[in-house]
This record gives C-alpha cells, structure tokens and sequence, in this order.
C-alpha cells in the first residue's frame, strides 16, 4: 500500500484568518470561493425548477398563479444560466487549473481575478434578492415588449444585475487568454498543451468577445425603461427584432461558454480513464476553436419565427448545422480514443460517458431544430426545452460534476467515497432522461413552453417529467453531503492518485500556494501514456 | 534534460525586484501579460460600443429623415472644437509615453498635465452642449419636445430615437474620458514621485493604449452624429 500523507504547508492552511480568504490573489483559493458561492446559486436555481415541476405535476393551474409561474422559471433560467453554468467549469476549474496546468505561479492578474469574484459577488447577490423579493416574470430572455411596454415586474434592477455580472466573466476571459499566452512553462508549446487549457482558451475568447454586446443590450433596455423611450417599442418606432438580434448575439455564444469548458473536461477524462494517448489531439484542440468561431454565425436560429428573412433564415439554418461538424469530430476522437484503451469505472469516467449519450442527443436535436421546416414546427414548444437541456445539464453539468469529482482530490488532499460516488452518477442520468426525454415527446406534441395550464393528455408525460426531476435533485444532493464529509473523513489521495498525465498532478495534493517549488520544464507531449506515471495510490 | 531545446528565460539584469509581481519571471514577460491584457481589454470596448453602433446603423437607415433633422441641431463649430481638443491630447499622450520610454521625467508630468486639461476642456465644452439641449427639451423622455422642425414631414418620434443613440454614445464615451482623466491623474502624480523609469513605464503605455482608444471612439462618434448630410 502506498502511504499518501497530506502535506503540512498547502494552500488552504497557508493562513487561517477570514482576511486570508477575502483578500486572497491565490488562485485556487479564488477558485474555491467561486465554487461555494456557485453551489449556493445552484440550489436556488434548482430550488424554483422544483416549484415549477412540481405545479406542473396537474394540468390546472393548482399551486400557484401564472404570474408566480412566471416568475419561477424565470428565476430558474437567470440564476442557472448567468449564476451557474456561465462561471462553472471557468471559474471554478480554469481558475484553479489552468496556471497550474500551464506551468505557472498564477494567473496573469491575480489581483483582477479576485476582483472578478466581487464583482460576481455584487451581481449575484443583488440579482437573487431583486428575484426573490420582488420577481421578473419576462423568461430569461427578456424579451421585448415583455421587458418594455408590458413589464410590471423588476426588469430593470435584475437587468441591471445581470450587467454587472457579465463583467466578471469579461475579466476572467481576459485574464486566461492572457495567461495561456504568456505564463507557459518552458518546452509547454501550443500542441502540448492540455486540451482543457484550449478549450478554456476558446472559452475565453467567448466571453471577451460576446459579453459586452450583452452589457450594452441590457443597458439599452434599462435607458428604454427609466426614461419611456422606444428603443425597441414599435409604437414608437423601434424594432423589438432589434432586440433579440443583439440579444442572441451573445446567448448564442454564451451556450459555448456553458459548453466548450466541459468538453475540455471531458477530454481530460477520456483520456485519463482510457490510460491511452488522445485520439486526435490537434483535431480536439482545433474543433474547440471552430465551435467558438462558428458560434458567432448562428445567432439567428433562434428567430426563424421572428419575421426575419427568409433567406437570413436560410443562411443561419446553414451556419448552425456547420456547428456539428466540429462536434462530431470531439465525439468521434473520444470514442476512437476508448477503442483498445484499458478503460476504469471510476466516477468521473461515468459522467464523461454520460456526457458523450446525452451530448450526442442534444446536438442531434439541434440539428432537427436548426432545419427551417422543422423549427417552425416545435418553436417555443418543449422539444426545445428538453434539446437545451440535454445540452446544458446533460452536457455542461454533467462535465462539470466529471470534472469536480476527478481534480476534488488535488484540490482538497481527500479522495470522495467511490462508491458514493459511482451511485449518485447513476442517479444524476436516470433523473436526467426521466427529466427531459419525455419533454422531446411533449414538445413534438405541441405542448408550448412556459405555460403552466396544460390540457390533460399531456399529465402522464408531465408527471414522469416531475418525478424524474426529483430523482435529478436527489442525485445533485449526494454529493454535496458526501463532498462535505470527504473534507474530514475522506481518504487521504497523494499527489496523483488517478496516475494522470499534466503538470497539475505533479505538485502535492492540496498544492502549496505557489503551486511549483521550481518552474517544471516540459519535454513530452500531452497525455503520452506509454510512460506510466507513479501508480495510483 | 533538453535545456537547449527549451532554453532559459532571459532575466534582466537591472530588473528591481519590487517591481516584478512575485508570479512573473521577469519584467518582459510581466508587460507581454500586461500589454495583451489592455489590448484584448479594448477588444472588449470595441464590443460594448459595437452594439451601439448597429442600433445607430439600423435606425439612421430606417429613419433617414429623423436622423438628419436631429443632426441639424448639433452645432457642428462644437464637435470641430472638440474632436481638435481630442487629438491634441492624444498627440500629449503619445508624447508623454515617449518621454517615460526616454527617461525626461519633467516632460513626462508637464506633458500628461496637458493631457489632463485637453481632457477637461472636451468635458467642459459636452457638458455645454449637454446642456444646450436640455434647454431646447431634446433630451429623450416626457420632456422631449421638437417645436420647429426644419425639415418637412420628420417625425419627432424618430428625432427622439436620434438623440436617444446620441444622448447613450456620447456620455458612455464621456464616462470613458472621466476614466480615463483620472487614471492619468493618477499617473501624473506617480511620475512626479519618480515611480516610472526608461526600464519600468509600463503603467503609462497601457493608459496611454486606452487614452487613443477612447479618442477613436470620438473619431467615429463625430461624423456619425453631427455631419449627416441633409440633402440626401
């Protein structure tokens, strides 16, 4: 057996005092305040999708009125999309891996890193409260003239929220781009690099090109409410498509910025548990990029039915399925990858494989749906719902979780319990299809979105859907309970106890503030297995 | 090991060590992360003013009429005065980064003093401007009022939308330049000090960088809004 022991100096016990944390540059300390504060969201934000499945369990309107409806999946949409997945695998994980990843002390900008925490803090905070108190009943969208002419509810406050926000994942996009380009250790090259670190790369692209467009469309939207103009009201002369252009110039993307980091996760995973070089790496790294580019294109899928033209319409449904190309490629090099690789169960292989069916199903959907004919068909009917959600829960989510369980021993010292663990896995699927399968069937139906009165022959899928989110939040319970006890009971892991390749599992487990003792000098590609690393311990 | 493949980071023999942030290696490689940081942070500025620019483009072609007559009440000698008193002060700044690379510690502090005071100027002469038409009731909002319209058949309503994109372009960009009055400020007082040297100015080239940034922004705001052809 080999005796792991916890180091006596690391980062979390480099200094006790609650300044050490709130004034911390650390950026993995960084990193754990950022995971605190997005599990807090998360429950919120889980907490209304409860409310609301739950009143959809009756066709009736039984348990709360539609304005209270309205305002629930709001309140969902807001906080898991901009309080959530947007920071999830990039603030939590990029920040506490890409600059071990790449070699280095920190981040470029310690100090704008922190900064970006509080910023997320104040939006977050502030958005949740206005929420929570008062409500906004426009979905996440904010569509006009919901959000103008007919708002009654706290647009501007919760807008005003979401634009502070958006400039917490602006400096966190800068910071990394800046990060992977000049903090590299010596011999870690482009085409060495871990293809986690490309896919926060593109990630960040995404963000620093995407938000501000974001930013200035809710500040429009909040001069459109404070001073009664029509920027976007017709009646007085402006153009409420306007809105949803600039508007999905950024949401589009932004479902990049949920989705590239896992796939980055994931190629980590597959590797890791294949014991086996990546199929394809430059392929892998490249695709990350065309995604983030291709999904500048696409915009416009979303306003098939918005009385845009017929041949922009034309033009976007060509673009979009353009995007599964480099999909296809990342799915089809992960499983050339498994292919004669010596594959291990462990927990975090299972959410990548999870990750792979329900991607796969989700990016398939997207094609159905960004095919004209088929749009016009199930538009803001269920069927879109369920294909965002396979791609933001089955796909994000689940990288996420991968990717918490898998690096949870360099950043804590302590192994989750395995059995546990693979457990909850199993339960986060099953909830998950029994969740949002039989919300496709719904949609193809015709049962719109966001309507909470529905006739009766829809209950049986409904009610499955309700059950099956009930499953989901059992899963997603687990392991907050088993992640906590780990802290304190959970096996001691050692350095590298998946015996994985990359420089973040050179350094001790939890590392020591400065992460390297001397700058690591790189002589080997990525993920070259044929060596074998210390076995696992 | 392959030392030779890899090579060895050059280090700077005068390097300062209070200078160095604890994370960097040397002081090079400490402004390349500060120098791409400040440009991919003007990407993002880019951005944020883009949005604004579609708005401006997708109205002014839907309303050409609107546009101009808003236009028609700008007073053109203003902007002139102005967008001059801009770029004099970006020729100041460059100036200024000149003399920090140059080690003339006088000229660097008088030079971003006057860049100091251009910016004031063109803060003082939009306040005016601001001001006019607050008198004249074109600001955006209930109060918004065209009581002699020069050009026939113009709907007030899209004259608003004009000064709505004008009121929104102009003071984001002035928020800019109260921003950026400051950190020059700031800087001044650093030069006076002695902070900056021909080895360590990297501070001034990035504000300097943001400095000529904002005044590009002006370069495109001016024509945009007070030079629209009425004839056509």
């Amino acid at each position: 057996m080999n005796e792991a022991r916890i180091p006596d100096r690391h980062y979390l016990n480099a200094d006790f005092s609650v300044w050490s944390w709130f004034f911390t540059t650390d950026h993995k300390r960084i990193a754990i305040l950022y995971l605190i504060s997005i599990t807090l969201f998360f429950f919120v934000g889980g907490a209304a999708a409860v409310l609301f499945r739950l009143e959809l369990m009756t066709p009736p309107g039984d348990l709360v009125i539609s304005e209270t409806y309205n305002k629930l999946f709001t309140m969902h949409g807001v906080i898991m999309v901009w309080f959530f997945l947007i920071p999830s695998i990039p603030a939590v994980m990029g920040n506490f891996l890409l600059p071990m990843m790449v070699g280095a002390r920190d981040v470029a900008f310690p100090r704008l890193n922190l900064l970006s925490w509080y910023v997320f803090m104040v939006g977050g905070v502030f958005t949740i409260t206005v929420m929570v108190t008062g409500g906004v009943d426009t979905g996440w969208t904010f569509y006009t003239p919901y959000s103008s002419t007919y708002a009654n509810t706290h647009v501007m406050t919760t807008a005003v929220g979401i634009f502070i926000v958006g400039f917490s994942s602006i400096l966190t996009g800068i910071n990394f781009i800046v990060t992977t380009h000049t903090m590299r250790a010596p011999g870690l090259t482009w085409f060495r690099l871990p293809l986690f670190v490309w896919a926060q790369y593109a990630t960040s692209l995404v963000m620093v090109l995407a938000t501000p467009v974001l930013a200035i469309t809710l500040a429009l939207i909040a001069v459109e409410r404070g001073l009664g103009v029509g920027i976007f009201d017709p009646a007085l002369g402006g153009d409420p498509v306007l809105f949803q252009h600039l508007f999905w110039f950024y949401s589009h993307p932004a479902v990049y910025i949920m989705l590239l980091p896992a796939m980055g996760v994931v190629s980590e995973l597959i590797t890791s548990f294949s014991r086996k070089r990546i199929f394809g790496y430059s392929f892998i790294a490249f695709s990350s990029v065309a995604i983030a580019i291709f999904g500048f294109l696409v915009w416009g899928h979303h306003m098939f039915v918005s009385g845009q033209s017929m041949y922009a319409g034309m033009v976007f449904s060509f673009m979009s399925m353009l995007v599964a190309i480099p999909s296809a490629i990342k799915v089809f090099n992960w499983t050339a990858t498994l292919y004669k690789g010596s594959i291990s169960w462990d927990t975090p292989m299972m959410y990548a494989l999870g990750f792979i069916g329900l991607f796969t199903l989700g990016g398939l959907t997207g094609v159905f749906l960004a095919t004209l004919a088929v749009d016009v068909h199930v538009h803001d009917t269920y069927f879109v719902v369920a294909h965002f959600h396979y791609i933001m829960v089955g796909g994000a989510v689940m990288g996420y979780m991968g990717g918490l369980h898998f690096w949870w021993p360099k950043m804590t010292g302590r192994m989750y319990p395995e059995g546990w663990g693979r457990f909850a896995a199993i339960i986060i699927f099953v909830g998950f299809n029994l969740t949002f399968f039989p919300q496709f069937v719904l949609g193809y139906l015709g049962m719109p979105r966001r309507y909470h009165v529905y006739p009766e022959e829809f209950q049986v899928l409904n009610v499955m859907s309700s059950a099956g989110a009930s499953i989901l939040g059992v899963g997603y319970l687990i392991p907050l309970g088993y992640m906590i006890w780990s802290l304190r009971y959970g096996k001691v892991a050692g350095p590298n106890c998946w015996g994985a390749k990359g420089l973040e599992w050179q350094t001790p487990s939890p590392p020591p503030t400065h992460n390297f003792e001397q700058t690591p000098v790189v002589t080997e590609e990525a993920y070259d297995y044929s060596i074998p690393e210390a076995s696992p311990g | 090991m392959e030392w030779t493949d890899v090579g060895v980071r050059p280090t700077e023999g005068f390097a300062m060590s209070s200078l160095l942030a604890h994370h960097f290696d040397d002081l090079e490689q400490q402004y390349d992360a500060a120098s791409l940081g400040m440009w991919t942070f003007l990407v993002t500025e880019v951005l944020f003013f883009g949005g604004l620019f579609t708005g401006y483009a997708v109205y002014r072609f839907a309303y050409p009429l609107g546009f101009a007559e808003g236009s028609l009440h700008l007073d053109v000698a203003l902007g002139t005065v102005n967008t001059t008193v801009l770029l004099l002060s970006s020729l100041t700044m460059a100036l200024a980064v000149h003399g920090a690379q140059t080690g003339h510690r006088r000229a660097l502090v008088g030079l971003l003093t006057a860049t100091i005071l251009l910016g004031c100027v063109f803060l003082a002469i939009k306040l005016f401007e601001y001001h006019d038409k607050f008198e004249h009731h074109l600001v955006p909002g209930h109060a918004f009022m065209l009581d002699h319209p020069e050009l026939k058949g113009v709907d007030p309503r899209h004259v608003e939308l004009y000064y709505l994109f004008y009121f929104v372009m102009t003071s984001l960009h002035a928020l800019h330049m109260v921003i950026g009055v400051v950190a020059v400020g700031i800087l001044t007082v650093f030069s006076a000090q002695g902070r900056y040297s021909p080895q360590y100015h990297t501070p001034i080239e990035m504000i300097g960088l943001y400095w000529h940034f904002v005044d590009i922004v002006w370069v495109f705001l001016f024509p945009l809004l007070y030079l629209i052809d009425v004839q056509t």
